[in-house]
């Protein structure tokens, strides 16, 4: 395990209100190595991710991004050194096509504003098309986000991320929205895609099943903080987190 | 050719050509034209989801700086008035749209309308330089150095004004299309995921700011050398909701709907006021609330639907909606 570390926090903390979301929180994310984040609801793992892409300005702490301080920088700034994010909700441009999302995506990540090219004409439109084979939409480019099931919908917005090439990919609840008998078949697509374009990614997920199957490593979060961390046959078998998180009689 | 593309040129064929049957409709063309330029200013910001009821201010800003012009060099010239006025007005855009682009909706449309009525203040108040509410004169200026009579002047301007108009319409039909034109339209639906793309939504929004003052600015001229005289009332807010009226009556949204409903709103407005004098406001009044209610994609639109009956295509509800005004989504 001497993979380099990507990004690092040391001693997050927040609060809202009374509530805890982030409670000295140290973690160190490990370049080609997946990391699923579980935990009940309000533990404070999509603050986690709010605090990593400067959504969220922590009350202490640092984020380190390979070596550089990001704590308190802009989503923007942070977007352009090479970390993505998927939201739980996807977050499309509602009234253009599927591949248009990406051909801005695209344009956005080269600064290509060309004010006089056609965004159907850049040059990134190979490209963009065969990001689209990859999630599995290419027979939808054309068609409007805002008309596509939910499913595509969450894999356009994790396409859209993987379209500004990210070296880490953060995503919230990537299978959320998704039908159960179609979750697998979502991450093995993005599982794929993900390999392709060498992308580390963090996902927040509810699916031990999936956790299970895809994730290398898993950090077990409750009120706002790590309490576990180690590979997904450790952790599905502590006892604490069969309790705390699976919710079963020991 | 298809009829869809043949009627747009057969009219702008009649624009180009009804002066040459019918002179007194050449100052009213000339005018629609410039209002047009204007008209087509709020429809790059409409493409963002932003009204604003104050951009006659840089339509006022270049008719004075015309105004100022033809003052200073006894005459002045045509062509250094447009490329200094419409300067200044880029300009002014610049100074207070870094300040308005960081507001949305409601509150990018007030402040707009307070720095414009600010600019109108100044210029009623200010009468020593300014003439106050007399306004200025503004001098037939030369024309490439050559010095115009009146009627060979107004039929230069009104050519001119229609080819500029057709070259600004392309640039701005491309920079729409374009990816910063497209990053613009994302504006208005997804501000939060453009960041998240790492790009300044800000940023974006200036551009087409400054686009839009650009092309108020050229209007400005245009309006100050054709009718001769500056007034405050440029600077007016009612000039503002008339440029906004005009782009919702041709086609919000649409490049051509600016000059269609400018066209349209001049002449309707000209020759109204000649038969109902009381009562042409309010025709015009229920003319935009039938747009609103019954055609959200103004003139354009009804214009698109009605080629796709003839075409026997049916119409698909998601391309009607793309464009409209409807509060729905």
């Amino acid at each position: 395990m001497s993979a380099q570390v990507l990004l690092e926090t040391r001693g997050l903390d927040i609060r809202f209100g009374g509530v805890v979301a982030a409670d000295q929180v140290d973690v160190e994310i490990h370049e080609g190595r997946n990391l699923a984040i579980i935990g009940p609801n309000g533990a404070g793992k999509t603050t986690f991710l709010n605090i990593c892409t400067g959504y969220t300005k922590p009350n202490a702490g640092s984020v380190h991004f390979c070596g550089r301080e990001i704590t308190r920088r802009s989503p923007r700034q942070i977007t352009r050194l090479g970390v993505a994010r998927a939201f739980q909700m996807p977050q499309l441009f509602a009234e253009h096509s599927a591949l248009e999302n990406l051909l801005i995506a695209a344009s956005a990540r080269d600064r290509r504003w060309a004010p006089f090219t056609r965004l159907g004409d850049v040059p990134e439109r190979d490209e963009m098309m065969h990001l689209l084979e990859l999630v599995d939409c290419a027979h939808v480019a054309e068609r409007a986000v805002n008309e596509l099931p939910e499913g595509q919908r969450k894999l356009i917005d994790i396409a859209i991320a993987l379209a500004l090439k990210p070296k880490l990919l953060l995503m919230d609840e990537p299978t959320s929205g998704v039908a159960s008998s179609e979750k697998f078949g979502v991450m093995d697509i993005l599982t794929r895609a993900l390999a392709e374009a060498k992308v580390t990614s963090v996902f927040v997920e509810h699916d031990m099943g999936i956790v299970e199957k895809y994730a290398d490593e898993v950090a077990v979060w409750a009120s706002g903080a790590v309490q576990l961390r180690g590979t997904p046959a450790e952790i599905l078998e502590h006892p604490d987190v069969i309790r705390d998180v699976i919710g079963e009689e020991v | 050719m298809s009829l869809r593309l043949a009627v747009p040129l057969i009219l702008l064929a009649l624009v180009a050509l009804l002066p040459t049957i019918a002179p007194w409709s050449q100052v009213v063309l000339t005018i629609a034209l410039a209002k047009g330029l204007a008209v087509l200013g709020i429809v790059v910001l409409l493409h963002a989801g932003q009204v604003s009821f104050g951009h006659a201010l840089f339509f006022a800003v270049s008719a004075y700086i015309a105004a100022f012009l033809g003052k200073a060099f006894a005459g002045g010239e045509l062509i250094t008035m447009i490329l200094l006025g419409t300067l200044a007005s880029l300009a002014v855009g610049l100074l207070v749209g870094l300040f308005v682009v960081r507001y949305r909706h409601i509150f990018f449309g007030m402040l707009n309308l307070a720095v414009s009525m600010i600019f109108f203040s100044i210029l009623e108040k200010f009468y020593h330089v300014t003439g106050g509410s007399d306004g200025m004169q503004v001098a037939r200026p030369s024309v490439l150095g050559v010095p115009m009579e009146r009627a060979g002047f107004e039929t230069l301007l009104f050519y001119g004004a229609l080819v500029l108009c057709i070259a600004v319409a392309w640039g701005v039909h491309r920079y729409l299309e374009s990816p910063i034109g497209h990053m613009l339209k994302t504006i208005k639906t997804n501000e939060t995921r453009l960041e998240y793309l790492g790009v300044s939504a800000r940023r974006t929004l200036l551009v087409g700011y400054l686009v839009s003052a650009g092309l108020c600015g050229l209007g400005g001229v245009l309006m100050a050398v054709t009718q001769g005289i500056v007034t405050p009332e440029y600077a007016w807010w009612i000039r503002s909701g008339e440029l906004v009226f005009i782009a919702i009556l041709g086609g919000s949204g649409s490049v051509a709907g600016a000059f269609v409903g400018a066209l349209v709103y001049e002449v309707v407005r000209t020759y109204a006021a000649a038969f109902a004098a009381d009562i042409w406001q309010m025709v015009l009044g229920f003319f935009l609330l039938g747009i609103i209610l019954y055609a959200s994609s103004g003139l354009v639109g009804l214009y698109g639907k009605l080629m796709d009956r003839l075409e026997g295509k049916h119409k698909t509800p998601a391309g009607g909606a793309k464009q409209s005004m409807e509060p729905a989504q």
